[in-house]
């Protein structure tokens, strides 16, 4: 069998099983794993960009999707006008503060002699810094916090249209991927993974308790959508009229034709940045990076700024990470800081570049449509599965409620065997690199 | 007195959770240290095999309770250690046969066997919640303290009472021992020497005549028992709650680093390190100061530097000051 072939028939087969999900369960299922699955595609091609091309093993790319995710909320909704003027301006100095701190002593470091005053000096400027941008901060966050906390209580976004978010989140993503891309990529492997992880972590440290950004653990509600509302498809007599044309009943026709909708702007993204990512690994710029990936040594040699390129690419990855969460935020309508897991937003995406081939944008795809498929599917096959053991047990019996209770814990068990099963036997993942 | 009150409110909401969760993590680092410096791979599964050994501990903990069993004023759960750890034992020694011997042979990319211990992570992860379930368990019994707040304060005749549980006393002790035990076996022993030379130079050491796989069979049987005794400490000190172990994979890494990967004795100074500026940041300073600064003078505020929920920032900082500055860490560790 060709190459095309077999990819073909490889995409074929997630596309069957999707829609057994829909014959099986419904189409409302079906539609939303897609939804996901382009979601997670777009993530996988990111994380991919950074370890297929380039072999940097990033671990936080929870911190870049939930990044993506503040953006949404910071773009597209409505500004708190209260807040602004209870202390909006007296946040954004103490912000401007903190940052003119760390620029302070980043500059005393770079331009100062090395020795004691130096030391000093840096010690001086952060401690001191540390103090007045805490001193300016803390009573404007109180005050933006104390403005109508059941409902509102931050300083609300800019009320832009919400599609504006993708780029935007992916910029955010990228600016911050450079900040510690900056600090960290000097490091060996193991340290970047360990830094990435803990940047993943603090990011979510910070969506949970700024309050006076995105209202921490409070969440934010009711993100504005770029497709319309299903009530007012219903109330459209228009929708309900060729609805009923297509034999379908309007609530369920509206709710199925939002998904279809942003299925088809998700599809037009993940068909850019695909298409980007392909041009950018045929061209000399991939190249190089492939060969600065196999030999770092020899690519230096050659004159090659391998630390300048592993942040150039460490950026563009995370950026794209960056987007795919603003698009999730969107699709969600809502921004929950508490359900952002590691497992879930960085250790899954891993599995899906792996599983689908790292090195290949293609299998990236595959696999974030595969392995979010069976992320989903698992659980309901496990309480199936489950319901088939324990039939012949006593109703009500402790052993049979925990099998039942536990089943939906058979997919981090899934995930784990699946990608053990790849790396042994087909460690090149099922669409290898070219 | 002002001052000695002002010591006793600092022991008791500084230096002995400081002490008693440096502990946990020096412990914690050790395991990291030794997987790192012998089987050279840093292993993201470290957590997940913590909260699997206390898992074990706390299931056959549960089983003792329910016979009647109980070991007076200590908690149960230490004599139950020594089967949680046999568990651990069997699980990783398993483990390695079915899944990482492969990659071993194979003389694998270290950063291939870090994607495979994400795997084994995660499968860790699914058995745990498979069998326990997600939340919260609690399986601390015995005495609570050792020294109650309101003895000390009858002893004494200070107004700050120092409370010392018990569950860190235990902790203090059992590192204590377990530490001691290790560094013998390393130093003294053959079969310890053999691992050191395995870890300096694999080369030299299959010249010398060492079996590399009793070499790693004798690390993974450690590692479990260290693994175990962490995870169970850290949960009769705090909670068992299987993502928060997943969670404590941060602190661990930080402290293994910031002593320097390899170094065992660095591991135990970098859990300190960590241990203390999470506790000394995130500390509210209000009652300390207020005894020390004279009068008209203690602060309005709680003098809390960063609030607890940016306790992962603070190990971060430090892990990021020690690479920048002293990347093989503060004790020579080494490089692969």
């Amino acid at each position: 069998m060709s190459e095309p072939v077999k990819n073909t028939l490889l995409f074929l087969v997630v596309a069957v099983l999707i829609a057994i999900a829909g014959f099986m369960q419904s189409w409302n299922t079906a539609l939303l794993i897609l939804n996901m699955g382009l979601v997670s595609a777009i993530m996988a091609i990111g994380v991919n960009l950074q370890w297929g091309f380039a072999g940097l093993f990033n671990v936080g790319v929870m911190g870049f999707v939930a990044l993506g995710g503040l953006a949404a909320v910071l773009v597209s909704m409505p500004p708190d006008p209260d807040a602004w003027r209870a202390g909006g301006v007296r946040v954004l100095i103490g912000l401007a503060l903190g940052a003119a701190t760390i620029i302070g002593a980043v500059l005393v470091y770079t331009r100062v002699k090395k020795g004691p005053l130096r030391a000093v000096g840096i010690v001086a400027i952060l401690v001191g810094g540390f103090f007045i941008f805490r001193g300016v901060l803390d009573p404007g966050v109180d005050a933006v916090e104390s403005v109508n906390p059941a409902l509102s209580g931050y300083l609300g976004g800019l009320g832009l249209p919400v599609i504006l978010s993708w780029p935007i989140g992916g910029l955010l993503a990228g600016g911050v991927a450079w900040l510690i891309g900056k600090t960290a990529l000097g490091l060996r492997s193991d340290y970047l993974a360990i830094a990435t992880l803990g940047i993943a972590e603090i990011i979510i440290a910070v969506l949970k308790n700024e309050d006076w950004l995105s209202r921490g653990v409070k969440n934010v509600v009711g993100i504005p959508r770029p497709v319309p509302y299903e009530i007012d498809l219903q109330n459209d007599p228009d929708f309900v009229s060729s609805a009923a044309g297509w034999g379908l009943d309007p609530v369920e026709a509206s709710t199925l034709y939002v998904k279809l909708a942003y299925a088809g702007l998700f599809l037009v993204v993940l068909l850019v940045i695909l298409w980007m990512a392909q041009m950018a690994l045929k061209s000399p710029w991939g190249r190089m990076m492939r060969a600065i990936r196999d030999n770092e040594v020899a690519a230096e040699a050659m004159g090659k700024d391998v630390t300048r390129r592993h942040l150039q690419i460490f950026v563009l990855g995370s950026a794209v990470c960056g987007l795919a969460g603003a698009m999730l935020t969107t699709l969600d309508g809502q921004l929950t800081p508490g359900t952002y897991q590691p497992l879930r937003f960085t250790f899954l995406v891993w599995v899906m570049v792996i599983v689908g081939g790292s090195g290949n944008n293609f299998g990236a795809v595959l696999g974030g449509f595969l392995i979010w498929f069976l992320w989903v599917e698992v659980e309901p096959i496990g309480v199936y599965l489950m319901e088939t053991i324990t039939s012949g047990m006593a109703e009500g019996s402790a052993l049979k409620s925990h099998l039942m209770g536990s089943a939906a814990h058979m997919r981090l068990f899934t995930m784990g065997l699946v990608l053990l099963l790849v790396l042994r036997f087909s460690p090149r993942g099922l669409i290898p690199e070219k | 007195m002002e001052f000695l009150n002002a010591f006793v409110a600092l022991s008791n909401y500084v230096l002995i959770p400081g002490i008693a969760y440096g502990s946990q993590l020096a412990l914690g680092a050790l395991g990291v240290t030794l997987i790192y410096g012998i089987l050279r791979f840093s292993n993201f599964a470290h957590g997940d095999t913590m909260a699997f050994g206390a898992m074990v501990t706390i299931l056959v903990t549960w089983w003792m309770q329910a016979q009647g069993i109980s070991f007076g004023v200590l908690p149960t759960a230490l004599l139950a250690l020594p089967f949680g750890i046999l568990g651990t034992m069997v699980l990783l020694v398993v483990t390695d046969r079915v899944v990482y011997r492969f990659y071993r042979q194979q003389k694998a990319k270290p950063v291939i066997l870090v994607i495979v211990s994400l795997g084994v992570m995660f499968i860790m992860n699914g058995i745990v919640r498979f069998i326990i379930g997600p939340d919260d368990q609690n399986f601390a019994d015995g005495a609570r303290f050792i020294i109650s707040a309101r003895d000390f304060k009858a002893w004494s005749g200070l107004d700050e009472g120092l409370a010392l549980r018990t569950s860190q006393g235990i902790t203090v002790i059992t590192a204590v021992v377990v530490v001691v035990a290790l560094f013998w076996f390393l130093n003294k022993t053959r079969t310890g020497k053999s691992m050191r030379a395995y870890s300096d130079n694999e080369d030299l050491a299959l010249l010398s005549g060492i079996n590399p796989e009793r070499v790693v069979t004798y690390t993974w049987l450690i590692i479990a028992a260290l693994t175990t005794v962490a995870g169970v400490l850290y949960g009769l000190d705090k909670s068992f709650k299987p993502f928060t172990y997943f969670q404590l994979l941060l602190p661990i890494f930080a402290a293994a680093i910031v002593g320097g990967l390899g170094s065992p004795l660095g591991a135990i100074a970098g859990g300190f390190v960590i241990a203390f500026s999470e506790v000394t940041i995130t500390y509210a300073w209000k009652k300390v100061l207020g005894y020390l600064m004279p009068e008209g003078l203690e602060p309005d505020g709680l003098v809390q530097l960063l609030s607890t929920d940016y306790k992962f920032a603070v190990s971060f900082v430090i892990l990021l000051i020690v690479l920048l500055f002293k990347p093989t860490g503060l004790f020579k560790g080494k490089s692969v």
